[in-house]
């Protein structure tokens, strides 16, 4: 193998992370905002919104993220006209916000299942207790509710994270030049496949790794309640428990 | 040119796509298919390797896993459409010719379907695997059943009974990565939508047909595996 | 005695014959050196408290385990064993999957294949192993399911069967393969006490048509009443040995002494 090749190819590989990492975190970051709305929906009781959300999740889970890509970035063009009126034309003729746009409807649709699994292994007990409390409405879900639900869906959402690092490699198809669109454009340059491949594969383990690793991290640190306990504990603390 | 309905432009009349889009959605499940029958034999052989390898096939197997979970799925199509022009283009030029050879597109997708839900599939027949009874294992062993006999009348059928639901999550999952096969021309569904939308003009009549001819195949095949789901657990108690 | 006398004919080799087996998990020694013959019609009941060994003993017999030392004699056939990797193995995969064919076992947790119907369990080994007629196997396991009470229950899944229909479907599994000799390893001990009965009742009469049968059990009444011999391990080594009137009636062993009032 030619290492010279392989560290320029490194190098430059690595000037598309960046890129990678924005598409990824900020479709991810609009994507739970409305995940979770979906969520409330499918949970809300009222039939109109359940259904809505039912549709949407089985639309953009069940057909390829890539049409949904297409359908934004080039399907809209066919109605130009009407969006150059609405002035939101200069949003949909950038790759990049069609991207974001296409990743964060497709993104919410899995993290709203993942959420309403968080919500639903609340135990029944800890609301009631919390009603018992005297606690309702906003302050259970915040204070009770919201935080055992994120910890039971973290790691799914761990796993959503790094789904979503893989589904940014699509961008490249719509001219996004992130990691995998670097790639291929080295490969048809030089025709070296296997080495590209290489150091373009290992750039994105070792993202997923860093990623895994942080998220376990978070999970850590949610939950003081699974760790064991210290040896030895101060007596302080056994007066507040 | 004069303005054609939707149903026109996508139904079966003379100015209408509506056969090459029927015909292109039939190569979609003719290359989803065989990358995931070839999944299913790579996957059976990763998991077979990770319960009962040796050390170094059990590493080998959990890294296969492991890296081809971890990596985009376009990387992977990239690698065998150019990689393998490569390698052949190479064996060409020994014999004096030259230029740039392409690999049968469809041989290509259906390859890196598989290696890729291979992956998948390994971790699904292991996790099937670790269902099955230790003790109805062992009442074959103990009946004399040799290894083939009780992989094929006790094993087979119980992790592929337990599989059906992984198999059906990662069969969705294949559907929808055939898509990526169109960056190497190979004329599926989204190809053909994207080759009628060109000469149109009507890129969201046709991307929205392509998404509901996904959704319909979805729709379809989850319904028949929850059939098969349904028809292999008779006999057993749900668990919930 | 009330039982498995008459079959005794002239015959001198013993159907089984231990002699000597050791066997190690890791540093644990479970048994250390036991001996036990059965000739034809013997119906022994093995006792022992748990972790005595007993039903280490059982499943060396049918290989589930491999010995790390010592000999086991089936109708006079010794089992060959040889030094693998991994401690022994057996010499000759054929010559085991035959004799487990003639050794049929019946295990506490029933072990029914759960996506077979009762009947498909019952002629699984015969038609597949055995390779016998598919008609004349079902022929036969219609007959012992007869026997056992449970013929309405042929085409069910043994999920839908209680824990004592379904040990009495693991019965004719086993009789099925026209077997020589039968173990069960505490066929009653994860039934509901209730159930335990119609279970003892059927090895009560196969006792009677003269079956050579090695019974691990906790049940006293089935040793004392049905079995015409009673062993009793304790740490990996016989410690009691003889028809149930004499070790029952006269134990010599202190422990067994313990056992036995621990038992009533």
């Amino acid at each position: 193998m030619d290492f010279e090749f392989m560290q320029d190819t490194f190098l430059r590989l690595l000037s598309g992370v960046p890129l990678t990492l924005n598409l990824a975190f900020t479709s991810v970051a609009f994507g739970a905002v409305f995940a979770m709305l979906l969520a409330l929906m499918r949970m809300s009781g009222v039939k109109v919104l359940d259904w809505f959300a039912r549709a949407y999740v089985f639309v953009f889970r069940g057909s390829p993220l890539l049409v949904q890509i297409f359908l934004i970035y080039y399907g809209l063009g066919q109605f130009r006209p009407t969006l150059q009126e609405w002035g939101l034309w200069t949003f949909f003729r950038e790759p990049y916000w069609c991207a974001i746009l296409a990743l964060t409807l497709n993104t919410a649709a899995y993290a709203s299942e993942i959420i309403r699994g968080g919500l639903q292994s609340v135990p029944h007990q800890q609301v009631e207790a919390a009603r018992a409390c005297g606690m309702s409405g906003f302050l259970l879900f915040r204070r009770i509710v919201f935080p055992i639900a994120v910890r039971q869906a973290l790691p799914a959402y761990g796993s959503e994270l790094i789904l979503m690092v893989k589904a940014t490699s699509l961008a490249s198809i719509i001219t996004m030049m992130e990691v995998t669109g670097i790639a291929a454009k080295l490969i048809s340059q030089t025709f070296r496949a296997v080495e590209v491949f290489v150091v373009a594969g290992v750039i994105y383990l070792i993202l997923n790794f860093t990623i895994t690793r942080i998220i376990m991290a978070i999970e850590w640190w949610l939950s003081p309640h699974l760790r064991r306990p210290p040896a030895v504990k101060p007596a302080l603390e056994a007066v507040h428990v | 040119m004069q303005h054609l309905s939707y149903f026109e432009l996508v139904g079966f009349g003379p100015q209408g796509w509506g056969l090459a889009l029927l015909t292109a959605t039939g190569m979609t499940l003719a290359v989803a298919l065989c990358g995931f029958l070839a999944g299913s034999v790579l996957g059976t052989f990763v998991a077979w390797a990770k319960l009962s390898g040796g050390l170094v096939a059990r590493s080998v197997a959990d890294g296969y896993t492991t890296i081809l979970r971890g990596i985009p799925d376009l990387l992977v199509i990239y690698l065998f459409y150019f990689g393998g022009s490569a390698a052949l283009g190479a064996i060409a030029s020994l014999f004096g010719e030259d230029g740039f050879i392409g690999v049968p597109a469809f041989l290509t997708g259906a390859l890196a379907i598989g290696i890729v839900s291979g992956a998948y599939q390994a971790e699904v027949f292991r996790g099937a695997f670790q269902v099955v009874s230790r003790g109805e294992i062992e009442a074959a062993r103990s009946v004399g059943m040799h290894r083939w006999l009780m992989f094929r009348r006790i094993i087979a059928p119980q992790v592929l009974r337990y599989a059906i639901p992984g198999l059906g999550n990662t069969w969705q999952l294949v559907l929808k990565e055939s898509a990526l096969i169109s960056v190497t021309g190979l004329v599926e569904l989204l190809r053909q939508s994207h080759i009628a939308a060109g000469s149109t003009r009507r890129p969201f009549d046709f991307y929205v047909t392509a998404a509901i001819l996904y959704l319909l195949i979805t729709w379809v095949s989850t319904y028949l595996f929850q059939r098969a789901e349904t028809h292999s657990m008779r006999g057993m108690r749900r668990a919930s | 005695m009330s039982s498995g006398v008459t079959s005794v004919s002239s015959q001198t080799t013993p159907a089984v014959s231990v002699s000597n087996l050791r066997k190690s998990f890791g540093s644990l020694e479970v048994l250390k050196g036991v001996s036990l013959d059965a000739k034809e019609g013997d119906v022994i009941s093995i006792l022992g408290a748990s972790g005595s060994g007993k039903s280490t003993m059982l499943r060396c017999i049918n290989m589930l385990e491999v010995p790390d030392s010592g000999d086991i004699r089936i109708g006079g056939e010794t089992i060959k064993l040889k030094q693998g990797r991994r401690g022994m193995e057996p010499a000759d995969r054929g010559q085991v999957d035959r004799i487990r064919s003639r050794v049929a076992m019946v295990f506490q947790s029933f072990n029914l294949w759960s996506h077979m119907t009762i009947l498909e369990n019952v002629i699984e080994a015969p038609v597949h192993v055995q390779k016998r007629p598919k008609a004349e196997c079902i022929a036969e396991a219609e007959e012992l399911l007869a026997k056992v009470g449970i013929a309405d229950k042929r085409n069910q899944y043994p999920s839908h069967l209680s824990g004592g229909q379904q040990q009495r479907a693991a019965i004719a599994r086993a009789l099925a393969m026209r077997p020589n000799v039968m173990l069960f390893d505490e066929p009653t001990s994860a039934l509901d006490p209730e159930l335990v009965g119609e279970v003892l009742r059927v090895m009560r009469s196969l006792a009677e048509e003269g079956r050579t049968m090695l019974v691990v059990t906790h049940e006293m009444g089935f040793a004392r009443d049905v079995s015409n011999r009673v062993v009793f391990l304790h740490k990996g080594v016989v410690e009691e040995e003889g028809p149930p009137a004499e070790v029952f009636g006269a134990p010599k062993s202190e422990r067994f002494k313990q056992f036995i009032s621990s038992h009533r």
